[in-house]
């Protein structure tokens, strides 16, 4: 006999799957837009740290001159971004899934404590349920980005129409950087995302597709707490040897 | 410590056989799906052209026209700016269409709808007689950068009331009376080297100005002299430059750069 862990509903896993490809289609579409117009560096005074992007990035993925190319993709994975997003937070808020996601104020202590975990700084890690502080964290920011994603994303796509989100995101210009920040932010998540799944290992990377996990037994990588004992007699009720219970007698008497 | 309403996750216990089992059901379906994008991106790269643009692609362009146009409202405006913040020296972007000398002889020429009558032939003091309009606004092109730019003119709607223009009545444009108006404008350069076509709602939208002046001054030959559309609801590539000839049509007009996969409504 196997003990297993039901990790992750199947509707959490069809979202997560379906993002995947749908997700990588807005960003490389992105990319083949932003190639027209690729404004965007980190400066340190005069010298340019990062360039967004060299011409050898370009050419190398052979993103040029496909800006018409990009648009169409983009507009028209756009609806099935915002339809799966919509869908996985309705469907998160509804199935009682968030309390596994939303990070309270300990999340950010334990998240600290899972990063020096991480880097060999530090010998256990805090106890968790389903997702360790620092993944709370970053999975609730990152279905916070989609949501800015979405919404920088009408700013500039229509900024006539909803000239007041354009605006209320610091214009036309600002709305646009934003929505580049969003994404560069999208694949250093992946980047990271990555290597934690290879650093958990198969049996972590199976539950996103099976939905369970095999329980191994004081696993260091899921520290538990101490189960409640539930096996010992309980204290009865009514019978038995009680504790002589103080009575409360009228003061009068 | 951790969140007390975070509920435990369920647990059992199954023969290692039905784990096994459930591992590979499930890795067969996921490979299986895994096909879907693959088998989506074949059907699209390999589908017939339309118009620049995998034809799958180009139909949902024309869908987000539809639900642009079903739910957006024509009246909303385009914020405008101060006139000092307004860019001295406006970007020139593109010269298709404008490549030859400006006409001695132009003239703006409004074709009949029906045909048979003679067009219209019009010149910039008969614009410069409608009344005038400024607007100083982010002009915003389609590669994504964007300029604030003062633009002066004549509005549009002005100009096809005044003529009685864009009805299949001959009567001026009313809005009682949508089924009378013609579905698109196009407008085409001297020289036919650019041409667009327009939705009437966004050709009559009280910003879409006849333009002839740039801060201030008559526009220059880059800038489309004599007479240039200047449409803020759209991006950069409908505000065709040095306008020759203004057409009405319930069929969408051919259009330059919808013809080079882009979309035909690029609605703002």
């Amino acid at each position: 006999m196997k003990r297993i862990v039901h990790k992750h509903p199947l509707a959490i896993r069809w979202f997560h799957w379906i993002n995947f490809p749908v997700l990588f289609v807005m960003i490389w579409s992105g990319l083949l837009i932003y190639w027209a117009y690729d404004p965007y560096k980190i400066q340190i005074g005069d010298y340019t740290l990062i360039s967004f992007f060299p011409d050898g990035f370009y050419k190398f993925l052979h993103v040029q001159r496909r800006l018409a190319e990009g648009m169409a993709w983009h507009w028209v994975f756009m609806w099935l971004f915002m339809l799966n997003g919509l869908l996985y937070v309705g469907y998160t808020f509804i199935s009682g899934e968030w309390r596994h996601l939303v990070p309270n104020l300990s999340s950010f202590r334990e998240a600290i404590q899972v990063t020096l975990y991480d880097l060999g700084l530090r010998k256990t890690q805090p106890p968790f349920i389903k997702y360790n502080g620092a993944q709370k964290i970053a999975y609730f920011s990152i279905m916070l980005m989609g949501v800015g994603s979405v919404l920088t994303g009408f700013a500039i796509y229509k900024p006539t129409q909803f000239s007041w989100l354009t605006s209320l995101l610091g214009g036309y210009k600002a709305a646009r950087l934003e929505h580049f920040v969003l994404t560069i932010g999208y694949v250093l998540f992946f980047v990271i995302h990555i290597g934690q799944i290879i650093r958990a290992g198969w049996q972590n990377f199976q539950s996103m597709v099976t939905g369970f996990e095999v329980i191994k037994p004081h696993n260091p990588e899921h520290p538990v707490k101490p189960e409640p004992v539930i096996d010992q007699p309980v204290e009865p009720e009514t019978d038995g040897p009680l504790e002589p219970s103080p009575t409360i007698s009228p003061a009068l008497s | 410590m951790n969140q007390p309403t975070e509920p435990e996750l369920p647990e059992n216990d199954i023969p290692e056989s039905v784990a096994r089992r459930k591992l590979i059901k499930s890795f067969g379906w996921f490979a299986l799906a895994s096909a879907v994008p693959v088998g989506v991106y074949e059907w699209v790269t390999k589908s017939a052209g339309a118009q620049g643009i995998k034809r799958p692609l180009r139909t949902v362009l024309n869908a987000n026209e539809q639900v642009a146009r079903t739910y957006f409202s024509n009246t909303h405006l385009v914020p405008t700016f101060a006139v000092e913040d307004a860019a001295k020296k406006a970007r020139v972007n593109g010269y298709d269409g404008i490549k030859s000398p400006i006409p001695e002889d132009w003239k703006l020429q409004i074709d009949h709808p029906s045909g048979t009558g003679q067009p219209l032939m019009l010149t910039v003091d008969d614009i410069k007689a409608l009344p005038k309009h400024e607007i100083v606004y982010e002009f915003k092109c389609i590669e994504g950068w964007s300029q604030v730019q003062h633009w002066g003119g004549a509005r549009l709607s002005d100009f096809l009331a005044n003529y009685k223009l864009g009805t299949k009545s001959g009567n001026g444009p009313n809005p009682e009376n949508a089924d009378d108006l013609y579905k698109y404008v196009g407008l085409e350069t001297p020289d036919k080297g650019y041409y667009v076509g327009i939705d009437i709602e966004s050709a009559m939208h009280p910003q879409t100005l006849l333009a002839y002046e740039l801060n201030g001054q008559p526009i220059t030959a880059p800038h489309g002299a004599p007479l240039r559309l200047i449409i803020p609801v759209k991006y950069g590539v409908k505000n065709l430059k040095r306008i020759g000839r203004m057409f009405f049509s319930d069929e969408r007009p051919r259009d330059f750069w919808a013809e080079r996969g882009y979309d035909y409504y690029v609605g703002l």
